[in-house]
């Protein structure tokens, strides 16, 4: 007669769901499709299915007879979700736009006869790393990134634009201000030079990564350096496109020598390092034989 | 410095000295128990978190003190200083005693108890404080350095101030709800019997 699950709410111990008639090789994809038959409120992407009440997240793809489940599951609603691609493309078109409303030198917030005020080429040039950087991110997100969940919880949306949109004001205000201070022209012509090194470093790393997952799958494989030098990072760091991040900001902060990015580039940085060394020790448990020697993101450091 | 004042620092330094007094015999203990330096972690970090916390009540003393006459005698002085001495001699004591494992039911009562009207007064007076410091802040530009400069940064601790005010108002909820659990918690029937077999 086929599996059936009961699924109880882990929280509230009601019995969301009695799923019968499953076919034997049905998958945890499947008993969440029948309870999203049943309360249209919970589709797909906002159920998480565990074996105990505070257990992980069973993957979609496992199935039933694999488990051991004893007829229960357990269910946790992840809450309203919204896809990673919408988040991704609202956190850097923010930005995009908000460094140009500075840019101009509005009166609003520098007062009267601001834009006839003199402007550094320095200036200029920050304006159009700034909006280099995200529109690179902006094609990366709609031509590039391949991603493995297809959506997070709503909040992150607010949480990360309140991030992104934030610090591009901060930095914007004082870069584009009548009273800033340019360095010395050298200073910026190397940081410039820097700058423009990491972007490229960091879209070598992110090609790198998409050709590693062929398309509609989920495919997990070791990276390693391939015909670019740029991705010869990898040699020394599990994350090179988060290195070269960092660098990529270090080079902005110093090239406008503004305090402002560099706090922006600390914060970046303490993110990325959480998530590098997260990468970082999944890749070891995944792979046994992951290159030891690689650090999650600082060569030799961290 | 007002008399009050004197009385407060004196009581808050006495009550400090006690508390660190304390760190240091639970750790004393733990070494003499175990033979090792290993537990000293666990065996201190509650206190030295609220020691640490404690710290932060140094800087607003300063912050306060620079602003001199305008917020000492103001009504906002009064209600902060009743309601954190009287919560943090509570507080103090109660980590005391857990240290000794001997904490009388009373006091987790009105740890527990009295923040109902504690925490609202506390909150007021630092509200009325910051709202008196306002002006005296924007003109004597305190904390504050502007532009042009090197770093291309600046800071204006008149702004800061006013951004803090609705953070107050927004985050004063889920904190005062936060505590009503913690208390629920606490002084269930479940948990008081708990503590009295544990004795």
């Amino acid at each position: 007669m086929g599996l059936s699950v009961e699924v109880e709410d882990a929280r509230s111990g009601r019995i969301i769901a009695n799923v019968d008639r499953l076919q034997s090789h049905a998958t945890i994809a499947d008993v969440k499709a029948r309870i999203a038959e049943k309360h249209s409120k919970y589709y797909v992407e906002r159920i998480s299915l565990r074996l105990d009440k505070k257990g992980k997240s069973l993957k979609d793809n496992e199935q039933l007879q694999n488990l051991g489940i004893d007829g229960k599951l357990y269910f946790k609603d992840l809450g309203p979700q919204i896809g990673w691609s919408t988040v991704f493309l609202a956190e850097y078109a923010g930005p995009l736009f908000i460094y140009l409303l500075f840019y101009i030198r509005p009166e609003i917030i520098y007062g009267a006869g601001a834009a006839d005020k003199p402007m550094d080429q320095v200036v200029k040039y920050a304006a159009a790393c700034h909006s280099f950087h995200y529109a690179k991110r902006l094609l990366e997100t709609i031509f590039v990134h391949r991603f493995s969940n297809s959506t997070m919880p709503i909040r992150n949306l607010f949480k990360n634009c309140t991030y992104y949109w934030g610090f591009a004001a901060f930095m914007a205000y004082f870069i584009n201000h009548p009273l800033y201070t340019a360095p010395s022209a050298q200073q910026t012509k190397f940081a410039l030079i820097a700058f423009l090194i990491c972007e490229f470093g960091n879209f070598s790393i992110h090609i790198l990564l998409k050709n590693l997952r062929p398309p509609g799958t989920r495919d997990r494989k070791i990276p390693m350096p391939d015909a670019n030098p740029m991705t010869l990072l990898y040699h020394f760091v599990s994350c090179p496109n988060y290195t070269y991040e960092v660098g990529a900001w270090i080079s902005f902060g110093i090239m406008t020598q503004c305090l402002a990015v560099m706090i922006f580039m600390f914060c970046g940085l303490a993110q990325m390092t959480i998530w590098a060394q997260g990468k970082h020790r999944r890749y070891k448990s995944e792979f046994k034989a992951y290159p030891r020697g690689r650090t999650a993101i600082i060569p030799y450091i961290i | 410095m007002t008399g009050l004042h004197r009385a407060y620092l004196l009581l808050y330094n006495v009550i400090l000295a006690a508390g660190w007094a304390s760190i240091g015999w639970a750790a004393v203990r733990e070494y003499n128990h175990s033979g090792h330096v290993k537990h000293l972690f666990r065996a201190t970090e509650k206190s030295l978190f609220i020691f640490q916390t404690a710290a932060l009540l140094e800087v607003f003393n300063a912050a306060v003190g620079f602003v001199k006459s305008s917020t000492q005698n103001s009504w906002g002085y009064v209600l902060i200083l009743a309601a954190w001495t009287v919560t943090e001699v509570i507080r103090y004591t109660y980590y005391a005693f857990n240290q000794l494992n001997m904490t009388p039911f009373i006091l987790t009562y009105l740890r527990y108890t009295l923040f109902i009207v504690l925490y609202p007064m506390g909150v007021t007076g630092e509200l009325i404080c910051i709202t008196k410091a306002l002006p005296v802040v924007h003109s004597s530009k305190l904390y504050s350095w502007g532009l042009p400069n090197t770093w291309n940064l600046s800071f204006d601790y008149y702004y800061v101030l006013i951004g803090i005010i609705p953070l107050y108002v927004i985050y004063f909820p889920q904190l005062y709800s936060h505590m009503f659990r913690q208390r629920k918690k606490v002084l269930s029937p479940r948990s008081v019997d708990k503590e009295s077999k544990n004795r």
